[in-house]
């Protein structure tokens, strides 16, 4: 939207749902891509400076937020930060103690990370969507996400990273056969060695599809809701501004509601995952 | 909605912060809601133990009360008893006393009334002497109806 002339809907909309992506284009060299098909021709091997930035600012937030109220941590009677990441970090803990039953001292300052840093990016649905793209442009940037989690780069990224834990966990649990045996020997299974080896290449379909869907579905839920409420939000921003009020604080309600009800589900599934891979069958 | 670098990206800076959660976060925190809850506990067993400790102090203090009001009573009856006793030897040691008292104002009265007795004897017999002296109007030799006027007096 640097153009002079005022853009159409369809710009608008296009370009509020573009990344700013650096990287090699074949043509133009190592730098910004100035439209949607410049930073599809740059293909993998470059990165959404907007999501790196926002996700990277939100997460250091959340630990520095947190990491005061621990340092200043008074068992007698808290302050409001501190009764604030209190209730915060017991919900979280009673959570992965009512699901995980194993020892692992990773899981529940997991849990604690995926919440929050989801929330916090969640959130940033809330400022208004032209806020800080405006900003940005008058500094130069020609475009500019502020919601991490309506990049699927980034709930990729963390539903990817959670998946890798899950087969670690798995095989470091169970061992390499263990879980070689959980994809085959599951959910059918018979006393009888020939029907048994008709069975495994159907539990392996079946449980692989299943592990598989794990991260995808994981990774999409979350943006999808994030992408269509912001997508809403921008479709909002459509209308004259004395009448957009009248959607846009109905819908920010509800949202505030779908962003906390995301990251806990975020949450929760990865604590089920993580329980799953540490059960022994 | 490319896939690309950002993943890796994501990926790496979700690693640094669950560990920096797990590292810098999570324990402290946890840790002290563990103390606080066992503080509280500590608390609550410590109510619970001072008032089961009160309870039994009410107890103690009322089997004294109930000592004490039977040691009262053992002392109040005993004094009512001695006190009894010390009226009834006053009572006879006044008697005795008394008796003594009498006997001897009585010895006194006697010795006073042979006194008397014996004055008046002896102004009877001046006064009969004196009286004969004037009647007879003569000299009545004193020395010599002495022996007369004793033997008179003796006679009174």
């Amino acid at each position: 939207m640097a153009s002079s002339q005022a853009p159409t809907s369809t710009e608008y909309i296009q370009h509020h749902l573009q990344n700013l992506v650096f990287g090699y284009h074949p043509e133009n060299g190592l730098g910004i891509a100035h439209s949607g098909a410049e930073a599809a021709q740059m293909g993998f091997w470059s990165i959404n400076l907007d999501s790196m930035f926002f996700s990277l600012v939100l997460g250091a937030f959340f630990i520095w937020l947190f990491k005061k109220a621990a340092d200043n941590f008074n068992t007698g009677v808290p302050g409001h930060l501190q009764g604030c990441v209190e209730v915060i970090v017991e919900f979280v803990d009673t959570n992965v103690r009512d699901t995980f039953h194993a020892n692992n001292p990773v899981i529940a300052p997991m849990a604690l990370t995926i919440f929050v840093w989801i929330f916090l990016m969640n959130l940033m649905d809330l400022v208004p969507v032209d806020f800080v793209p405006r900003l940005g442009e008058a500094i130069g940037i020609p475009y500019m996400k502020i919601v991490p989690s309506t990049d699927v780069n980034v709930t990729m990224g963390l539903s990817l990273s959670v998946f890798v834990l899950m087969i670690y966990y798995s095989i470091k649990v169970k061992g390499g056969m263990g879980f070689v045996k959980e994809l085959t020997l599951m959910p059918f299974g018979s006393s009888n060695p020939v029907v048994q080896a008709i069975f495994i290449p159907v539990n392996l379909l079946l449980e692989g599809v299943s592990l598989i869907s794990k991260p995808i579905s994981l990774a999409l839920r979350l943006f999808g809701n994030m992408y269509a409420g912001e997508l809403i939000f921008i479709l909002i921003a459509l209308l004259p501004f004395w009448a957009q009020w009248a959607l846009s604080v109905p819908w920010a309600i509800f949202h505030i509601l779908v962003i906390t009800l995301q990251a806990f589900i975020f949450m929760m599934l990865t604590i089920v995952y993580m329980a799953m891979a540490h059960e022994h069958h | 909605m490319n896939l690309n670098l950002t993943l890796l990206g994501q990926a790496i800076s979700f690693a640094m912060f669950v560990y920096f959660c797990m590292k810098y976060v999570w324990p402290p925190i946890i840790n002290g809601l563990r103390e606080r809850q066992a503080l509280i506990a500590g608390g609550l067993a410590d109510a619970e133990k001072s008032s089961q400790k009160r309870e039994e102090a009410e107890a103690e203090i009322a089997t004294l009360l109930q000592d004490a009001k039977v040691q009262a009573a053992d002392i109040v009856a005993k004094a009512q008893k001695r006190g009894n006793e010390i009226v009834e030897t006053s009572k006879d040691a006044a008697r005795t006393e008394g008796d003594r008292l009498k006997l001897s104002a009585q010895a006194e009265i006697d010795q006073e009334v042979i006194g008397a007795r014996e004055g008046l004897r002896k102004q009877v017999g001046s006064l009969a002497v004196e009286g004969a002296r004037r009647i007879l109007g003569s000299e009545v030799d004193q020395s010599k109806h002495n022996a007369v006027i004793d033997d008179l007096v003796k006679q009174l």
